[in-house]
């Protein structure tokens, strides 16, 4: 009923392409006027983040400097940490290395880790959004273990994995599948009985209806799961690294903080921050093509 | 007599949900002739779409029976194909892909890929929605959706078209030309239509019988208006004759005959 509502207003069979733009008016606009337009979109678009970014390291700077012996001030951390900045890629051995080299390493981790959930999360959210016993015997388990916090998980996957490598995927794991799966099963539930009866005329078979209505159809649900489960992956990885140490970023801020050089972990944060912004628009973008635009981004 | 060829049988439809029973439809007769054009009117909430979704095998009869070409209806089947009032487009599929996909299921060992390609075309070129073919629903009108609902489900060659109240969404001008399109493809390929409306005037202009409904609960088939009017019909010529207004007439007393009787219930 709510298709109908929205399509009531729309007008009758119309044509299907726009009128082609007038010629002469596009002659008579030279091309320096359109580039013209198109770098005014632009600062349009990149003057309101800049000119606050500005202002808040402004603030900070001043704050900063009448607070001596607190946080450093923007300038100071660009004069301590001049070369962590601009050489993220030098590596001397050890853990001696650049940011992007430990960013790397707890990408990887995040890596496998939320591959194995993001498989795990939409399976068990099929099974549970398809089977009304499987969702009565399941979702209370599912609803109570995705409150505990992630690094509660780190004792208990130490004890299981005697080793740091293993405790840490296993930690991205159980943290990222439990949006995954939940919404995915959302979304499995939330199948419009339309798509069911079109499939039931059809007489689509239970292979050919989970590949060709149930997928496509909870696409943008799983992939609501996958954005919320790779930030939070992002997040439990930076803290268990701090406490489990080796390479990765959190062990950076770490190994920085026992050092005393707060700069660095100033410019770890921002690596932090920018990471986990890039995952965020990677899923986000990957959803939008998997499911063909109708993921929202 | 011989049997007509869909044969709806003393159908009854009863839901339960927990203690509460609600009887939608009892002692449901109907019999449509191959070919024929029939609309089933009534109030909203009188079980006609019941009736359609149980004829489509969507909902099982509590008694009763319904029978196509001598064969019980037990499940849907693409022999019943039904054009939904909300269209039920897959939105991630083009207007091709989503005649495409009926087509591939429907005709999977009997055509080719090639005959399948053309078929879908074809039907697509039935209800003019060429040019758009490779729109996604949502880049379409309303109007637009419910012709490749039209396409998809004469696509797979039904016995019976049913349709579930199909331009009820829409407004008025995009439904008269629907309307006419709907007229001009009944005219080709002969096909035997079941309709659900509302609207008394698409009710007289498409059908060949009207099927008025009482009110629910238990609601039955309250009576048959056989339309006169001679095909093809022109929507500008036929609304002064006299046949037109005459089945018209006595929809529309029926209709109003059941609200009066409604409203003293109440």
């Amino acid at each position: 009923m709510l298709m109908s509502a929205i399509t009531e207003g729309e007008p009758a069979p119309a044509p299907a392409s726009p009128p082609p733009a007038p010629e002469p008016r596009r002659m008579a606009a030279p091309a320096p006027s359109r580039l013209a337009e198109r770098l005014r979109q632009g600062v349009a678009l990149v003057f309101p983040p800049v000119l606050m970014l500005g202002l808040c390291l402004a603030v900070w700077q001043v704050v900063a400097n009448n607070n001596p012996g607190g946080l450093p001030a923007p300038l100071t951390i660009w004069s301590d940490s001049r070369e962590l900045i601009l050489h993220p890629f030098f590596d001397r051995g050890g853990v001696d290395k650049g940011l992007f080299w430990h960013a790397m390493t707890s990408l990887s981790r995040v890596g496998v880790g939320f591959s194995l959930a993001a498989v795990a999360g939409v399976a068990l959210g099929v099974l549970v959004g398809s089977s009304r016993f499987a969702h009565r015997g399941l979702d209370p388990i599912f609803q109570v273990l995705r409150t505990v916090p992630p690094l509660a998980w780190l004792p208990i996957s130490l004890a299981m994995f005697k080793q740091a490598q293993p405790s840490a995927l296993f930690v991205i794991f159980i943290t990222a599948i439990w949006p995954i799966m939940i919404n995915t099963a959302v979304g499995v539930r939330n199948i419009p009985q339309d798509y069911v009866n079109v499939s039931r005329v059809m007489r689509l078979s239970p292979l050919e209806y989970f590949f060709k209505i149930l997928l496509p159809a909870a696409t943008p649900y799983i992939f609501t799961g996958l954005r919320i489960g790779v930030g939070m992956s992002w997040l439990a990885i930076v803290a268990s690294e701090m406490l489990l140490g080796g390479v990765g970023v959190g062990f950076f801020i770490w190994d920085q903080y026992n050092a005393s050089r707060i700069s660095d972990i100033v410019v770890a944060l921002v690596w932090v921050g920018l990471v986990g912004f890039a995952l965020d628009r990677m899923v986000a973008l990957l959803g939008h093509i998997v499911s063909r635009g109708t993921a929202s981004n | 007599m011989a049997k007509a060829y869909l044969s709806i049988e003393d159908v009854g439809v009863t839901f339960t949900r927990g203690k509460a029973v609600s009887e939608v439809l009892r002692g449901v007769d109907l019999k449509v002739e191959k070919g024929e054009f029939v609309s089933i009117i009534g109030h909203s909430g009188c079980g006609k779409s019941t009736l359609l979704n149980v004829v489509a095998g969507l909902l099982p009869v509590s008694t009763g029976a319904v029978i196509l070409d001598r064969q019980a209806i037990e499940q849907p089947g693409p022999d019943r194909a039904v054009v939904f009032q909300n269209h039920s487009l897959l939105p991630w599929l083009t207007a091709y892909e989503n005649v495409r996909l009926a087509v591939d299921k429907v005709f999977a060992g009997h055509k080719t890929r090639a005959e399948r390609h053309a078929w879908t075309l074809h039907n697509l070129e039935l209800v003019q929605m060429t040019p758009a073919k490779d729109k996604k629903p949502a880049e379409i009108s309303g109007g637009m959706k419910q012709r490749v609902g039209i396409a998809r489900a004469l696509a797979m060659e039904p016995k019976v078209l049913l349709l579930d109240e199909p331009f009820g969404a829409l407004d008025a001008l995009t439904r008269a030309s629907l309307q006419d399109g709907i007229m001009e493809i009944h005219a080709r390929l002969a096909n035997t239509v079941l309709m659900i409306t509302h609207d008394v005037d698409e009710a007289v202009l498409l059908s060949d019988r009207i099927v008025m409904m009482t009110n629910g609960p238990a609601a039955s088939v309250g009576g048959i208006v056989e339309v006169g009017l001679p095909r093809p019909r022109r929507r500008i010529e036929v609304d002064s004759h006299p046949a037109y207004l005459g089945a018209r007439h006595r929809v529309i007393e029926f209709l109003h005959a059941g609200h009066a009787a409604a409203r003293v219930a109440a």
